[in-house]
């Protein structure tokens, strides 16, 4: 154990002094090929030209690279596979989506990510500005938040732990050690395999990522709820405004923008939702989703490639408009900024 | 919020209110606290809300047949103890009975009577004295019910346990060997191309920024098989450290770039271009104003990547795969879910070992962490 700590603290060094010696001497060589010295003026301001416009790139250099191997080619390579057979080796046109379309584990991941995008992003947004409202209101309220946000530092496997018994359940007669049966028990229900009630258990694992969510939603609305000017409020209220209507009326618009912003991030966030429906229930009971029906087809049967990488274009088309959205802000920012 | 509002809906309610939905968030965490830290037997036989409260649980048990008779005084007496023989049986009997209906029918220590005149004594300790006027016949001991309370009993058994027989210790070091140099890594990388694209010349500049913003959201499914069909051709990237490193290196750098780039384009202007004119090159302005003023911003992306990598399960099954010596703490969660599915007192330490990390790096640099999360997306708006 410790020779593995020490081996991953050297490599630590080694790249880290790596990456440092890359930026250190790439741009010490390009000092010394480029001298700027006073005795010269005219090679003095050439020089000086080149190295400004070979600088940049040497600062972009790795990340370029990375992003290239790791992000850019795999999109287009798994634009290619899609077309491909389970190997990868032969063309077969739209086979892979048409097999999805009449596939029923297909249908009902398209069917309940559907209900995944309906209910997680509205309950995440709609929870976090009660809470971003009411939190702001009392001496607490910045510890409550924290309490709130706190389920955002766990991973989706640990998350699945702590709600699986929460929502564990032991036969009729016996003790209730999940603390949901043993609240329907109190109010007189009978206790119920959660997570095996097709259509409903969707909602129950939905609980967990809306609980780890929320607190997202929270931070983000707050710091845009206490940038509402004073103003308008009091202006509101002086014309007699109630407390429900400037809420409605005259906050939440004000902030619509920040509220886009939150749902679409969660929204993102859904469609890739692979750890809690694994660590739940894996696919069973009708709880299949495509993220994880896509890691099922990678490895199943030695893996299908073909079919894991239409269902991944799938997601990915899912999720164009969301990214389009987002280059057209930024692009808006751009001209506005400096 | 609505303080500005001059309505005073009742403070009682608000603060009832907000009391409610903060208990509702935590009981879930706190349940996972208290039963890692509860008995075994008692985690398994009663919620984790009575954990203060002793719990009667009821149990059967056969005294010793016929062969284990002794004469006393002209009567056949069988000692022992009830608990014998029967697994997970502890606790102090409170009562017992002789009737499966009635378990509750004698206190401890009192004496019951069988219509034949035989007659049973259990204690509190689970010694029993049965006595018959005449010879025990029977091949089998005679059945007793009884109820026994279980006080309640905090250990950290659980926890050494899982940390050093059921694997957790080593998957703890393996998360680190994997999340360390993933944090570190990419924020060198990402600050020069963060700096690079917010105040140098370069042509596409523009283009290379949207390039970015639009990575940011490309989901990691996409990028899945390519890799893992690149790493099975070259080799030594599969299933190393190294690969994995790589791999959340790489799908951490969109956000790592966007995040400091738009934390640099905001630093002042002034501050730069001074440095220009005393003649100081990029390189130079990068090392002494930009990474000294980027400290916010760096730490705020360390703490996103930390705890991205260590919850991570996907980019470790994948990249790193699943045999046993190198297996992170997510995956062995999960593994555990499967194969210790009802042992509750495993699954809960463990998974508070694996939650506990992230916990504390979030509760003590909080502050970073929030303002990452604002930089990162209310820019939209």
């Amino acid at each position: 154990m410790t020779s593995q700590l020490l081996s991953a603290l050297l490599t630590v060094l080694i790249g880290v002094g790596g990456c440092l010696f890359y930026f250190w001497g790439s741009n010490t060589l390009l000092d010394r090929m480029l001298p700027v010295d006073a005795s010269n003026d005219d090679r003095a301001i050439r020089n000086l030209k080149l190295q400004s416009s070979i600088r940049p790139w040497l600062f972009l250099f790795p990340a370029m690279i990375l992003l290239i191997i790791y992000l850019i080619y795999p999109v287009f390579q798994t634009i290619w596979l899609s077309f491909q057979d389970k190997a990868g080796t032969e063309f077969v046109g739209l086979d892979n989506y048409a097999w999805a379309l009449k596939d029923d584990g297909f249908r009902t991941s398209i069917f309940n990510n559907f209900l995944w995008l309906l209910v997680v992003p509205a309950a995440c947004t709609f929870l976090g500005l009660i809470i971003a409202v009411l939190t702001d209101r009392i001496w607490w309220g910045s510890l409550a938040k924290s309490f709130i946000f706190l389920p955002m530092a766990i991973s989706f496997v640990g998350a699945s732990v702590i709600w699986k018994f929460v929502y564990d359940y032991r036969g009729e007669g016996q003790e209730q050690i999940g603390i949901l049966n043993a609240v329907a028990e109190f109010f007189g229900f009978s206790p119920q395999v959660w997570i095996a009630m097709p259509f409903w258990n969707n909602f129950f694992l939905m609980v967990i990522l809306i609980w780890i969510q929320t607190g997202f939603a929270t931070v983000i609305l707050g710091a845009a709820l206490r940038g509402v000017p004073e103003d308008t409020i009091e202006a509101a209220n002086i014309d007699g405004a109630g407390p429900f209507k400037i809420f409605w009326r005259i906050m939440v618009p004000q902030i619509w923008s920040t509220i886009i912003v939150v749902w679409t991030t969660i929204t993102v966030l859904v469609l890739k939702v692979f750890d809690i429906v694994l660590t739940m229930t894996n696919g069973q009971w009708d709880t299949q989703v495509l993220a994880n029906l896509m890691f099922d087809w990678m490895f199943r049967g030695g893996g299908d490639f073909g079919r894991g990488a239409a269902i991944a274009i799938i997601i990915m088309i899912a999720v164009l408009p969301i990214m389009i959205w987002n280059i057209r802000q930024a692009n808006a920012e751009q001209k506005g900024g400096h | 919020m609505w303080d500005r509002i001059k309505l005073e809906p009742s403070r009682f309610a608000l603060h009832l209110a907000v009391i409610i939905i903060v208990a509702l968030w935590t009981l879930p965490t706190a349940g996972l606290l208290v039963s890692s830290l509860r008995d075994k037997n008692l985690i398994a036989t009663s919620g984790w809300w009575t954990a203060l409260k002793t719990t009667d649980r009821s149990g059967q048990g056969r005294t010793k047949d016929s062969t284990a008779a002794v004469e006393q005084d002209g009567k056949f007496v069988i000692t022992g103890n009830i608990f014998d023989g029967s697994e997970n049986a502890t606790g102090n009997i409170k009562a017992f009975g002789t009737r499966v209906a009635k378990p509750d029918e004698f206190p401890a220590g009192a004496t019951a009577t069988y219509e034949d005149g035989r007659t049973l004594v259990v204690n509190g300790d689970g010694t029993y004295t049965y006595t018959s006027p005449v010879k025990f016949e029977e091949g089998r001991g005679q059945r007793v019910f009884y109820i026994t309370s279980m006080p309640p009993k905090f250990t950290t058994e659980n926890y050494s346990n899982v940390l050093f027989s059921e694997g957790i210790g080593r998957s703890f070091v393996n998360s680190l060997t994997v999340t360390i140099p993933a944090t570190i890594i990419p924020i060198l990388i990402a600050a020069f191309a963060a700096y690079a694209l917010a105040w140098m010349k370069i042509p596409g500049r523009g283009f290379m920024i949207a390039v970015v913003v639009g990575l940011l959201v490309v989901p990691l499914q996409m990028s899945l098989i390519p890799l893992l069909k690149l790493y099975n051709a070259t080799g030594f990237l599969s299933k190393t450290y190294l690969g994995i490193w790589l791999a959340h290196t790489g799908f951490g750098l969109p956000f790592a770039i966007y995040l400091l780039r738009s934390y640099i384009a905001g630093l002042p202007r002034d501050l730069i271009e001074s440095a220009q004119v005393d003649g100081a090159n990029d390189f130079k302005i990068f090392r002494r104003i930009i990474l000294p003023l980027s400290f916010p911003a760096l730490a705020s992306f360390a703490i996103f990547q930390f705890l991205w990598v260590w919850n991570d399960l996907l980019v470790a099954i994948v990249f790193l795969g699943t045999e046993p010596d190198k297996t992170v703490l997510t995956y062995k969660l999960n593994s555990l879910l499967g194969s210790r599915g009802g042992n509750w007192e495993i699954l809960t330490a463990s998974a508070f070992i694996t939650i506990i990390v992230p916990l504390l790096v979030f509760f003590s640099l909080q502050r970073y962490f929030v303002r990452g999360l604002l930089a990162g997306s209310v820019k939209g708006g």
